[in-house]
């Protein structure tokens, strides 16, 4: 499939939701509205930590216009003690994330929600729920959450025998690294903090659920996977899958924080006890302060190399805060973090810490960017002690077929050298700065990517066009991208395919948008099923000309006679075959399911060139490219936007991005004026260096493109300000006063003024 | 929920009358770009909105007799950068007016406004102080001016009384050789609030400094005059001693906080760097050679 002949993989087409995103038509949840539809509200807690001793809820439900209110005890329980997964998910810890059960755990957690026939009474009842708490200490970040006489979050929870916030621990071993740092001619060891981040999406939570007296269950919302949402309003509710409707809306943003529920079970119980569609929105303050951020973290990390260059051993600790409930993504930081390298002997440990801050949801390689910060980090210094390139410190010891990563597998045909390379060679590497305090950085970074579970349909229309129907919200260009592929697999036009995204009633299960795997997966069902289709439309043709099937060739749009048929029928299009297909054996069209494997890891390097006002504290980038191996570019501009997407929000990360808690433990910056995500003006234009190493285990080629482009950008960025200063600065963000601090701390570059 | 009344006066004499009748539970409304937000997350209920933007007084640009201008409350940054000559006369004042928000919130946002939210970090107002600007106020008991320096209270707080109404700001005419200009501090390049603001007028003199008004943000309760720093430059050829000392003058009139958006250290030492390159920009503007 990868060759120069095709007529559609690798075209810039036009993106199938864009005029309607562009025009205001695109349904977002929040856009669902219907008769008779109330409003709730939710009450959230005033402490970070406390036991709730009771919740009287009578007045509210008194108040003149209310319909409905719900506490946990309207839900299906979950024992702390028996686990009950899905997907990288708990439902013991989904349950008391969504509402609190015996204690609040954070500032904001959701305690009791109010259905009414609007906002305001909503709002009006909420403060009218009393609640006794007996109030605990609390802990945030975390030092305090391990330190010896940390207030416990919960007693169930047990590190090394005795109660802990330690919530779990996750090791990867090759080799021996004591015997590798023995070996070793230059050892460099740094610790490091980032600070948790939030995945930003623009659209904030929004759900409209209705709940019919039969218990059927018709749910619009914003997520990243349908089917995600009616497993856990399943499991949350009582209601079977079976009855539950789950209708995704189009979405406005995810970035990986839209794949846990916070809404739809608690309107679904509102909505089945009032007898209302039941609509809820969540403002930015309450997405702020109670739904994602990716965690913070800090980090050790040791890396042993010889006099060559050649690394010899590589340790990482990586304590990530999970927020108040288990989950941290401890693998993404310990797995990937020298995944990038052949290395003997590596040693890798992540420890899940919870505190009292919301939960974390998954962020663009949940983990990924936190374990690659450190790594690349130390590379960098590793770099200037060996007096090495640091491209050429990263090419001497990469990964390549072969390869056995610490995290598990041996790499098939990978493209992580290709991108030192392009790097290397690139015009951008090679223009030197010429600016006072300007600098170039670069780092590099993995991504597992997924495969999973995936169902399409593939159906012919009447009038002989294409329906490809999936099970996966578009979050990044997968319509426009399968829409390729059908076309080119067909050989009819782009335009004759239209690809929708199923509800969970109408197409077969397929797990959520998530973990780089939609295009990868979706692309191979749809495959299978558009070579079905193609199958039956050979059939249809050899019936109509009264030969056998494998007397037809399915070519450029048209089944063709073959062999000593080939000059005896005229070719039929599919428009010909469509007319013809209830006369011929009914319908065409042709579905498949399957649980695809062999989804392989995604690498990037990234060179980044900043700027520093010196007297300010401010970075600024300069240039910015990006050069990654995705495989095979089905839709390159929706390539690019993910390149530059991961990019923007590295450098939000590395720069000014940051929770910011008060001393009574809450957000003093819920919303985007103090959360300071990148503006249009803070970037560059991102550039993007595309590399195709095709996946061997994939019929198109490709990978998963959509998250390693976050992975390298803090170090890159980190590392730039080091070459432009000469001052390593080992916690993010890397905003004006800390810049200033570090520079003021530093007073051989104030002589150098 | 509250109904809240609208009002749109067409006379400033009817604002004032319907603003008095309301008794403190009106608010008035010039672009809205704060007001609105306030009311969106809580922190304001008004039963009564006073639209000003349609009383002649508040929109008008006027040339004073003595070559001046009087510049109404709620004129927008947009509406008074189409004016042909408030900015050759004011650049400082208008690029710090058009800091504020976006292209959008440009076409809305007043000065007026700026100054009556009573933020210490209001872009317009460390200019206007710099330039000396003079507010009219007229409520039930008549007109009076105030130095715009003196109508801040503190965070959120202005020293009109119940009843008054911002109507203009008057800025003195401009001798030969003068100019100014505004800086601000954000982490960001745009859509931020000032961490440190300074306004910087001057007029120079076969190259000395003969008058020089500073005003700095963000480092305060409230925008100050900072006259240590003008009287630092005035007199001087702006060389580098002078301007030290303006910016340590600067550096010293910090009364900050430490919170979310810098520590007391960043917004001190900001405070003179941004003096420096303030008064750089005022001077060149001003035709220093
Ligand atoms: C997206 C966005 C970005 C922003 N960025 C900035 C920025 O960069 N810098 C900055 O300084 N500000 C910023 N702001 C805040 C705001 O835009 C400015 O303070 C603006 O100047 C307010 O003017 P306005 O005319 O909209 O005031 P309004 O909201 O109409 O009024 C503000 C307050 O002043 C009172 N008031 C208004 N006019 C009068 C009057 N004539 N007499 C008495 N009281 C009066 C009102 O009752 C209200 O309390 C931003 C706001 C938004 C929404």
């Amino acid at each position: 499939m990868n060759d120069q002949s095709n007529k559609w993989i690798g075209k810039r087409t036009v993106r199938p939701d864009g005029a309607d995103k562009v025009t205001g038509r695109a349904a977002y949840a929040a856009d669902a509205t219907m008769p008779g539809m109330i409003w709730a509200k939710v009450l959230r807690s005033p402490h970070p930590h406390a036991t709730i001793k009771s919740i009287d809820t009578s007045k509210a439900e008194a108040l003149p216009g209310v319909k409905a209110v719900a506490t946990a005890a309207d839900f299906v329980d979950f024992p702390v003690d028996t686990p009950v997964p899905l997907g990288i998910q708990d439902m013991r810890w989904m349950s008391r994330n969504m509402l609190a059960k015996e204690k609040v755990l954070f500032h904001g957690h959701p305690i009791a929600a109010v259905a009414a026939i609007n906002e305001e009474i909503a709002a009006e009842a909420c403060a009218l729920i009393e609640v006794e708490y007996d109030v605990l200490p609390f802990a945030i970040e975390i030092d305090d959450a391990i330190a010896k006489d940390a207030p416990i979050l919960h007693d169930f929870m047990k590190f090394d025998g005795k109660p802990s916030n330690i919530a779990g621990t996750l090791e990867h071993t090759l080799g021996d690294v004591d015997a590798g740092f023995a070996e070793a001619d230059v050892v460099i060891e740094r610790s490091f903090t980032t600070k948790p981040v939030h995945q930003g999406y623009i659209e904030t939570h929004a759900c409209v659920v209705s709940v019919a007296p039969d218990n059927r269950t018709t749910i619009w919302s914003s997520s990243q996977g349908q089917f995600m949402v009616r497993a856990m309003t399943a499991y949350l509710t009582g209601i079977p899958q079976s009855n539950i409707k789950a209708i995704p809306a189009e979405i406005g943003g995810g970035f990986g924080g839209k794949t846990i529920v916070y809404l739809e079970p608690v309107a679904t119980i509102l909505s089945k006890k009032s007898g209302r569609p039941v609509k809820m929105v969540m403002t930015r303050e309450e997405v702020m302060r109670a739904t994602g951020p990716t965690s913070g973290s800090k980090s050790t990390v040791k890396i042993g190399a010889k006099k060559d260059g050649t690394i010899v051993a590589g340790q990482g600790t990586f304590y990530l805060q999970a927020g108040c409930l288990p989950g941290s993504p401890i693998r993404g930081a310990a797995g990937c973090a020298f995944a990038p390298y052949d290395i003997k002997n590596v040693h890798s440990f992540g420890y899940d810490v919870v505190s009292n801050r919301s939960k974390v949801a998954a962020y663009r390689a949940p983990g990924a960017p936190i374990g690659a910060f450190a790594v690349e980090s130390v590379l960098d210094e590793l770099a200037v002690e060996l007096g090495m390139d640091p491209l050429k410190l990263r090419l001497k010891n990469a990964a390549k077929e072969g390869t056995k990563a610490a995290h598990g597998p041996t790499y098939p045909r990978i493209g992580y050298a290709e991108t030192v390379e392009a790097a290397l060679k690139s015009e951008h590497y090679n223009t030197p700065l010429t600016g006072k305090f300007q600098g170039r950085g670069v780092a590099s970074g993995y991504w597992f990517n997924a495969g999973g579970e995936s169902s399409a349909q593939v159906n012919i229309t009447e009038d002989g066009n294409v329906v490809v129907t999936t099970g996966h919200p578009d979050i990044g260009g997968s319509r426009a991208s399968i829409a390729n592929i059908t076309a080119e697999l067909l050989g009819i036009n782009y335009d004759q395919v239209s690809v929708q995204i199923g509800d969970t009633a109408s197409i077969g299960y397929s797990n959520l948008t998530g973990g780089s795997r939609v295009l990868f997966a979706s692309a191979m069902v749809v495959t299978e099923s558009t070579e079905q289709v193609i199958e039956q439309l050979k059939g249809r043709a050899a019936k109509i000309w009264g030969i056998d099937p494998s007397q037809v060739v399915w070519e450029g749009g048209e089944a063709r006679p073959m062999g000593e048929h080939s000059a005896n029928f005229p070719s039929m299009s599919l428009e010909e075959l469509a007319a013809k297909a209830n006369a011929t054996g009914g319908p065409i069209g042709a579905g498949s399911q399957s649980n695809t494997v062999g989804a392989e890891g995604g690498f990037a390097t990234h060179v980044c060139d900043v700027e520093v006002d010196v007297d300010l504290g401010i970075v600024r980038v300069l240039r910015y490219t990006c050069f990654q191996d995705v495989g095979r570019a089905i839709h390159p501009s929706y390539v690019e936007g993910q390149l530059q997407g991961g990019v923007a929000q590295g450098i939000g990360w590395a720069l000014n991005e940051e929770y910011i808690y008060n001393k009574k433990g809450q957000v003093d910056n819920p919303g985007f004026l103090d959360y300071r995500m990148p503006v249009c003006s803070d970037l560059p234009m991102l550039d993007c260096g595309i590399i195709e190493i095709p996946n061997p285990k994939h019929p198109q080629g490709v990978r998963g493109v959509g998250e390693v482009p976050l992975v390298p950008g803090p170090a890159a960025v980190r590392n730039a300000v080091h070459d432009a200063l000469g001052i390593w600065i080992d916690d993010l963000p890397l905003s004006p006063p800390n810049v200033l601090a570090a520079i003021d701390a530093n007073s051989s570059l104030q002589a150098a003024e | 929920m509250s109904d809240i009344r609208y009002l749109a006066p067409q006379t400033l004499d009817d604002a004032i009358a319907q603003y008095a009748a309301a008794e403190g539970a009106a608010r008035i409304l010039a672009g809205g770009t704060d007001l609105l937000v306030q009311m969106r997350s809580g922190l304001l209920k008004p039963s009564t909105i006073l639209d000003v933007k349609k009383i002649p007084e508040l929109t008008a640009i006027e040339r004073t007799a003595d070559g001046g201008f009087k510049i109404g409350a709620a004129i927008s940054g947009a509406a008074l950068e189409e004016d042909p000559d408030f900015g050759k006369a004011w650049p400082g004042v208008l690029e710090a007016l058009n800091l504020i928000g976006s292209t959008q919130v440009q076409g809305r946002a007043s000065m007026g406004g700026n100054l009556c939210n009573g933020s210490p970090a209001g872009d317009a107002v460390p200019a206007l102080v710099a330039a000396g600007a003079v507010a009219t106020i007229k409520g039930p008991n008549g007109s009076r001016e105030l130095k715009v320096e003196d109508v801040p209270a503190g965070p959120g707080k202005t020293n009109l009384k119940p009843g008054e109404i911002l109507v203009s700001f008057t800025f003195p005419a401009r001798p030969k050789g003068s100019s100014d200009a505004y800086l601000r501090m954000i982490p960001r390049t745009e859509m931020d609030i000032a961490v440190v603001g300074v306004g910087v007028s001057l007029t120079l003199e076969g190259g000395t400094c003969t008058a020089a008004r500073v005003g700095l943000g963000a480092v305060a309760p409230t925008v100050l005059l900072v006259e240590d720093a003008a009287k630092a430059l005035i007199g001087s050829t702006l060389d580098d001693a002078a301007i030290e000392k303006a910016a340590a003058a600067c550096s010293a009139a910090c009364n900050p906080i430490d919170d979310k958006r810098g520590t007391i250290a960043y917004r001190t030492k900001v405070a003179g760097v941004l003096l420096k390159r303030t008064t750089a920009i005022a001077a060149e503007r001003a035709g220093r050679t």
